[in-house]
């Protein structure tokens, strides 16, 4: 707080004769008026800062707090197990299963998804390209559909009895047998591939956003350079979205961590558990309507853990993005 | 220019098996139950029904999963407008002393996994005694900080000429008449990209309102109604198609009709 020492001459009532020149070199020069405008700001950070510390920061302590105890939910958590909650989530194997397949969802979505939409990206943003717009919207249109609906109608066109994609792959004669798309061993693949075509659309359009950022003179400079394709999409393309690519990874990153809605709807984590990921392993403990007791303590505590891997990771990405947030900040 | 026509040799049969599952989800909605039996790969039905919509809409209650749907992610959007655009402006304009801790703590909190916090959000909406209407559900989705909006109302006020906030300081507006009357109908832009995404991420939500409607099947929203449902009749498929087709289209259509105010709201956030 740097100007709050002298309130506005004039008390309550507003200053409304216009100050005679205002140097625009010292924007932080004292004025009056200054606290009052100040006051009116802190009163509209209000709601958003009440709901920020109940429903983001409080969590968060809650659920350290909480992963300390053995408690069903019922009345307050008074069962103190110290770090016992803590010992049985890091010696799951399940629980490491369940994160594994987390983590390989977010591979390949940085991995698979980034690249494929970047060069679909730089295709679409050829001006020559006629009717790229309407190919941008038709690959961008399962982002907005429920997640949890197109994982059903996904089910349903995989059944192995009679599903289209079956039906469809016999009368052209590929495959003898129906394909078990949903079987234990390759019901992650395919949920994978699902998570893919739902989230290809935006990565895509990310990208499409950071292409336009490159000058067009940029790219007809190259051109009287004579550097061929590659070249100016090595050279011209990467280096300027490269900021922006930083954003869009994290941004993949932390989408792609939660393939909750896709694989609760698909396989609810089976067959066998072959498709659990730690939002699932996480709902099962707490919410599993099958569950004669919910065990929140334990359910906490597999989510700290969670939150303090992703977050360690998420930091590993984190001087990148913060360079990228002061720049745009200033 | 005829090497860019060889690519829609390439990107047509892509984009049509990309949205196939949709054009199936319509088609099977309209076949009759035997047809859907029988199988077959034909998109037009031999003999269009509304079979399936009446089976879906009032047997499986999907016409009370459409409106509690609705209310759901009007009233989300309404919120998160609300709070995203105040406290966008009070952190854009006028250095406010603490603005950078503030904002640093919420670009802190933008990635923290989804499963990780619902549990005392859960018991926190549960002790506010809102558990039993869809309202809670509804704070669960808008309470925790909508960062992205933040930044957006915040980077787009800060944009804004310092003339016109001094020009109206002249005419002797308050702050909050600044704020309603001048500032935020200029920022339609961003009210209409925060808008239209927050309301496809309610529209589309599923982990809260599943968790928030586990005893209470008449406050389903149409994501957790088709998992419920599939879960009682997975063999139903033109039942099955016609709700995927209930919940879908509206939202479907939404984005048609604003697409182009979605993509530059994506490029101007990106570019921004």
């Amino acid at each position: 707080m740097t100007s709050t020492s002298t309130v506005g001459p004039g008390g309550t009532t507003e200053q409304v004769a216009p100050p005679p020149q205002r140097p625009p070199a010292t924007p932080r020069r004292r004025r009056p008026g200054t606290l009052r405008r100040h006051a009116w700001q802190y009163v509209f950070l209000a709601p958003m800062l009440l709901l920020f510390v109940a429903f983001t920061l409080w969590p968060m302590v809650a659920s350290w707090w909480y992963s300390f105890f053995d408690w069903d939910g019922v009345g307050p958590a008074t069962e103190w197990v110290g770090f016992a909650n803590f010992t049985e989530v890091l010696t799951s194997g399940r629980f490491w299963h369940a994160f594994r397949n987390s983590f390989l969802f977010s591979l390949v979505a940085i991995c698979v998804e980034m690249p494929l939409a970047l060069l679909v990206a730089i295709l679409l943003n050829s001006r020559r390209l006629r009717g790229r717009n309407l190919y941008r919207l038709l690959l961008f249109l399962p982002v907005v559909t429920t997640t949890a609906v197109v994982g059903i109608v996904f089910a349903v066109l995989l059944d192995p009895a009679g599903g289209f994609i079956n039906e469809l792959l016999r009368s052209t004669g590929l495959v003898d047998s129906p394909v078990t798309f949903l079987s234990e061993s390759s019901a992650l693949p395919t949920v994978m591939a699902i998570d893919v075509w739902k989230g290809f659309g935006i990565t895509l359009v990310y990208w499409l956003a950071a292409l336009q950022t490159v000058p067009e003179d940029l790219y007809e400079a190259s051109k009287v350079d004579g550097a061929n394709g590659p070249q100016t999409l090595r050279h011209v393309t990467i280096p300027v979205i490269a900021p922006i690519g930083v954003v869009i990874l994290l941004l993949t990153f932390q989408r792609s961590m939660n393939p909750f809605d896709l694989v609760q709807a698909m396989t609810q984590a089976g067959p066998n558990y072959a498709t659990d990921v730690v939002a699932t392993y996480i709902y099962r403990y707490a919410f599993n309507p099958e569950l004669n007791a919910p065990r929140y303590g334990f359910a906490c505590a597999a989510g700290v853990v969670f939150g303090v891997i992703t977050l360690v990771m998420t930091a590993l990405q984190g001087p990148l993005l913060r360079r990228q947030y002061l720049k745009g900040s200033r | 220019m005829r090497r860019m026509h060889l690519w829609h040799l390439l990107l047509i049969p892509l984009c049509l098996a990309w949205i196939y599952p949709f054009v199936w989800m319509i088609s099977t909605a309209f076949k009759s139950e035997r047809e859907v039996f029988l199988g077959g790969l034909s998109v037009l039905p031999k003999e269009w029904t509304l079979d399936n919509f009446t089976r879906a809409w009032d047997t499986a209650h999907f016409g009370t999963y459409l409106s509690n749907t609705v209310v759901f992610s009007v009233t989300t959007v309404a919120i998160v407008l609300l709070v995203s655009a105040t406290s966008g402006y009070a952190l854009g304009r006028g250095s406010l002393p603490g603005r950078k801790v503030i904002v640093g703590l919420l670009i802190a909190t933008m990635f923290i996994p989804h499963g990780y916090t619902i549990i005392p959000i859960f018991k926190l909406v549960d002790g506010l005694g809102l558990n039993n209407g869809l309202l809670g559900a509804v704070l669960a989705t808008a309470g925790p900080a909508h960062v992205v909006p933040i930044l957006l109302f915040m980077g787009y006020f800060a944009g804004m000429p310092q003339e016109l906030e001094d020009a109206a300081r002249m005419d002797g507006a308050s702050y909050p008449r600044i704020f309603f009357r001048i500032m935020l109908p200029l920022a339609k832009p961003v009210i209409g990209t925060v808008a239209l995404f927050n309301f496809m991420a309610a529209w589309n939500a599923f982990f809260i309102p599943l968790v928030f409607t586990l005893g209470r099947p008449e406050l389903r929203t149409l994501g957790v109604g088709m998992y419920s449902f599939f879960g009682q009749e997975a063999t139903d498929w033109g039942g099955l198609a016609a709700a995927a087709t209930i919940s879908l289209l509206p939202i479907i259509a939404i984005f048609l009709f604003l697409q182009r105010t979605f993509v530059e709201g994506i490029a101007g956030a990106v570019k921004s």
